[in-house]
């Protein structure tokens, strides 16, 4: 299995069925895997703090959701973290393609990605580097357990060396 | 400026939010934006199915349509001031295409930004807020022309088939009630009323 499938079947196993995304190159497969299943309720949202209030939403009422976003829109989330998803003790699983690091070509890029930890740290907020496909299944399945078990919030990064990168880095970087 | 907003009267957004409350039978959800909103919502009366926001400014109507996914078969309502509609237009787009038929908005526009100062929005200039909701793709969007029409579009919710959202102008009169600042009795209790609390009793 590829690592866009891991996720999608531990999603499953752990109930997860609303996806809610903006887009990015890495998370192709994994969004069009999202689509290709009937079982996963997707919501493309124009922002990721909208992603994450949808998904928060759906959990009070009983539907299980992701929200999925490159590091670039984990900066628009601060907000919906610390005043809604932290405080009302709401287990958002947040997954996050990491760009600005190991051959990124933006700069803009690389400077944004290097808050994504410091505001989660800062928060309180779970977080792991998923880097391979030997390691994925168990933190991903038991990263979710653990969310919906105490009702807190979990952020999972998905390294370069897991995504293999922006497939749009190597047409750039010269 | 269309010819709708310039014809709809101004109303008050307390009388407007009890009247709304007291039309709601079948426990439907209500998740109320910040400030003002939330006020007047606790001063209608609190209910097990209202969710009151007390940050995240702009994600009222996101949160209600998650709500609205997860229950199909519920009435959800998205309570939001101007200034808040104003900072996540996006979800409209968002809100139109996903097309939850059980999801019905209605943005509270004084055209100020009543809890900062009464600072001007948008909406207090040239921006009429149907007419972004038309164009995100929310067919049924309307101006509210008087408490009696405010009445009659409610009632048309489940026929319609989409969403639908309104807008009502209204004075610059404050919120009454107080909110409950603690977020977790927040989600409890609305969870409670959503029928999705797991309840029990406190772990060891």
């Amino acid at each position: 299995m590829t690592w866009s499938e891991v996720i999608l079947a531990t999603l499953k196993e752990n109930e997860v069925r609303l996806v809610a995304y903006v887009p990015d190159n890495i998370l192709t497969p994994l969004v069009e895997g999202a689509a290709s299943d009937k079982y996963f309720v997707l919501v493309g949202a124009t922002r990721e703090d909208e992603a994450v209030g949808t998904v928060a939403g759906a959990y009070m009422a009983g539907l299980r959701g992701a929200a999925i976003m490159q590091t670039s829109g984990f900066a628009l989330i601060g907000n919906a973290l610390a005043s809604l998803i932290v405080p009302y003790q709401l287990p958002a699983i947040l997954i996050i393609s990491e760009r600005g690091t190991m051959g990124e070509f933006n700069i803009g890029q690389a400077l944004v990605a290097r808050t994504v930890r410091p505001t989660l740290d800062s928060l309180g907020i779970l977080h792991h580097t998923l880097t391979d496909l030997a390691t994925l299944r168990f933190i991903l399945d038991t990263s979710i357990k653990q969310a919906f078990a105490t009702r807190a919030p979990v952020a999972l990064i998905l390294s370069p060396l897991l995504t293999g990168g922006n497939p749009a880095s190597s047409t750039q970087l010269v | 400026m269309s010819n709708e907003r310039s014809l709809a009267k101004t109303l008050n957004r307390t009388a407007l939010t009890r009247r709304l409350v007291q039309r709601l039978t079948h426990q439907e959800a209500v998740v109320a934006g910040i400030g003002n909103t939330n006020f007047d919502l606790v001063a209608a009366g609190h209910r097990p199915q209202n969710f009151y926001m007390l940050g995240s400014m702009g994600l009222a109507c996101p949160i209600a349509l998650g709500v609205a996914l997860a229950q199909p078969n519920r009435g959800v309502i998205a309570l939001e001031g101007d200034g808040s509609i104003l900072m996540a237009l996006g979800c409209l787009t968002t809100i139109a295409n996903v097309k939850p038929r059980n999801l019905t908005v209605i943005i509270w526009d004084n055209g100020i930004y009543q809890i900062t100062g009464k600072q001007a929005t948008a909406t207090g200039g040239v921006t009429d807020i149907v007419a972004l909701a038309r164009g995100a793709g929310i067919a049924h969007s309307e101006w509210v022309r008087d408490e009696m029409h405010f009445d009659a579009l409610l009632d048309r919710r489940f026929e319609d088939g989409g969403p639908l959202l309104l807008a009502a102008k209204i004075d610059d009169q404050p919120g009454k009630g107080r909110p409950l600042r603690d977020p977790p009795l927040v989600r409890e209790s609305f969870m409670k009323g959503l029928g999705t609390s797991r309840g029990g009793l406190p772990d060891a």
